[in-house]
């Protein structure tokens, strides 16, 4: 604690006030969705128009375009979850425990979008739609840990205790996620291995990875837009019967 | 950090190693069987199952693929770069399937020692490049000078 700047330490606590948070968010959604835009617009012509077609698959790579993304997406926001599990759980911290619940629904649309689009490719290029092997098993089982994350949340009255309860599920499902990184290498795997995230230099030609990469971005940016608009609402849910909200609502035109 | 902080964060620290740990034990036992498929070198060394079905996992070798009569019956040789198996298949082959590629077998071995599949599944690598880039990694040194035709 000692070692981070006062300045730092004052924004934290800050953020962890609801109607700080909120007065936040509202500020920074403008230039996030303008930063959106511009990432997703540049990504797509870039991944869809400019990058040349794959020497071996033609056209049909272009869905690395959404699948790559919404996977590391996937892994992505389980280990803000889990992050933000462990500091509900330690400071006991309502912001945490609303960014965690606000997170996933958003990682389980990716894990979705994720699976969906790598079947689709699989296909023509694998000859399968679906096949058991530990990549596409461990990914399959981050869905079910997202959805029952959200249905364990749901079946828990007191959204304090639920939070709590969330919060362990995510925290022991965080084994999974190193498990979905490194399957294509511990295991044989139709799969194939990591193009991007290895430390050789990545095996993906530079004008098909620019526009890969703006996407990651966009999906980034895209993410924390999405969870912040949720932590809104479960905000004002949380707290409904407090001054800020109150005034929140009436000046939103509610109640 | 106050003692009771302290103290929730040692509880969570433990639970999420003892978890990691016996999810590392569990991976550990059940190894063989979170391989998708057997190389050639195994099959060729009697450790892949005999009378089962299996996925045999290997590079199609250059020049090997033939196919004997007129029908869609395939004849190719798998490598891993140390044993060879030879395969053989009846029916539609996936787009990616060609000499040099790597390419999973589901089937079972026949007496004679050839893996008869019932479905080939083609693995992509991780490489993406545009094919001007392809063929020249082919010929790396192409000439650039007095080649005019």
């Amino acid at each position: 604690m000692f070692l981070v700047p006062d300045a730092v330490v004052r924004f934290f606590h800050r953020m962890a006030s609801p109607p700080h948070f909120y007065a936040f968010t509202e500020r920074l959604m403008p230039w996030l969705t303008v930063i959106f835009t511009l990432l997703i617009v540049a990504g797509l012509y870039g991944g869809l128009y400019l990058a040349p077609a794959d020497y071996q698959q033609g056209d049909s790579y272009r869905i690395i375009y959404i699948h790559v993304p919404a996977a590391w997406m996937s892994l992505f926001i389980y280990v803000v979850m889990a992050i933000t599990g462990g500091i509900g759980l330690i400071w006991r911290m309502k912001l945490a425990e609303v960014i965690l619940i606000s997170s996933a629904p958003i990682g389980a649309s990716f894990t979705f979008l994720a699976l969906v689009t790598g079947s689709l490719w699989g296909k023509p290029m694998w000859g399968a739609w679906w096949v058991w092997d530990a990549r596409l098993t461990s990914e399959l089982i981050l869905l079910f840990l997202y959805l029952g994350v959200i249905g364990l949340y749901g079946a828990i009255d007191d959204k304090r205790s639920a939070s709590r309860a969330v919060a362990i599920l995510a925290l022991v499902g965080v084994v999974n996620i190193p498990i979905i990184h490194y399957s294509v290498e511990w295991w044989n795997t139709l799969h194939q291995g990591p193009t991007v995230t290895k430390m050789d230099k990545p095996s993906i030609h530079v004008s098909m990875l620019t526009p890969l990469l703006l996407m990651a971005l966009a999906f980034k940016v895209y993410y924390v837009i999405a969870m912040m608009l949720r932590a809104q609402v479960e905000l004002l849910q949380r707290e409904r019967n407090s001054q800020w909200a109150k005034a929140k609502a009436l000046e939103e035109g509610g109640l | 950090m106050k003692p009771a902080r302290k103290q929730r964060l040692l509880l969570i620290s433990l639970m999420v190693a003892g978890a990691g740990l016996a999810t590392a034990f569990a991976l550990k036992s059940f190894n063989d069987n979170l391989m998708y498929f057997f190389p050639p070198k195994d099959v060729v060394e009697g450790k892949a199952p005999k009378d089962a079905l299996f996925r045999l996992g290997g590079m199609v070798v250059n020049g090997s693929v033939e196919r004997p009569g007129n029908g869609m019956t395939v004849r190719f040789k798998l490598t891993d770069y140390e044993k060879e198996v030879m395969v053989e298949y009846t029916g539609i082959l996936p787009d990616l399937f060609r000499e040099g590629q790597g390419i999973v077998a589901h089937g079972r071995l026949n007496p004679q020692g050839v893996f008869v599949a019932e479905e080939v599944l083609a693995k992509h690598d991780e490489n993406y490049m545009p094919p001007e880039v392809k063929a020249s990694l082919k010929q790396p040194e192409t000439p650039t000078t007095g080649q005019a035709q």
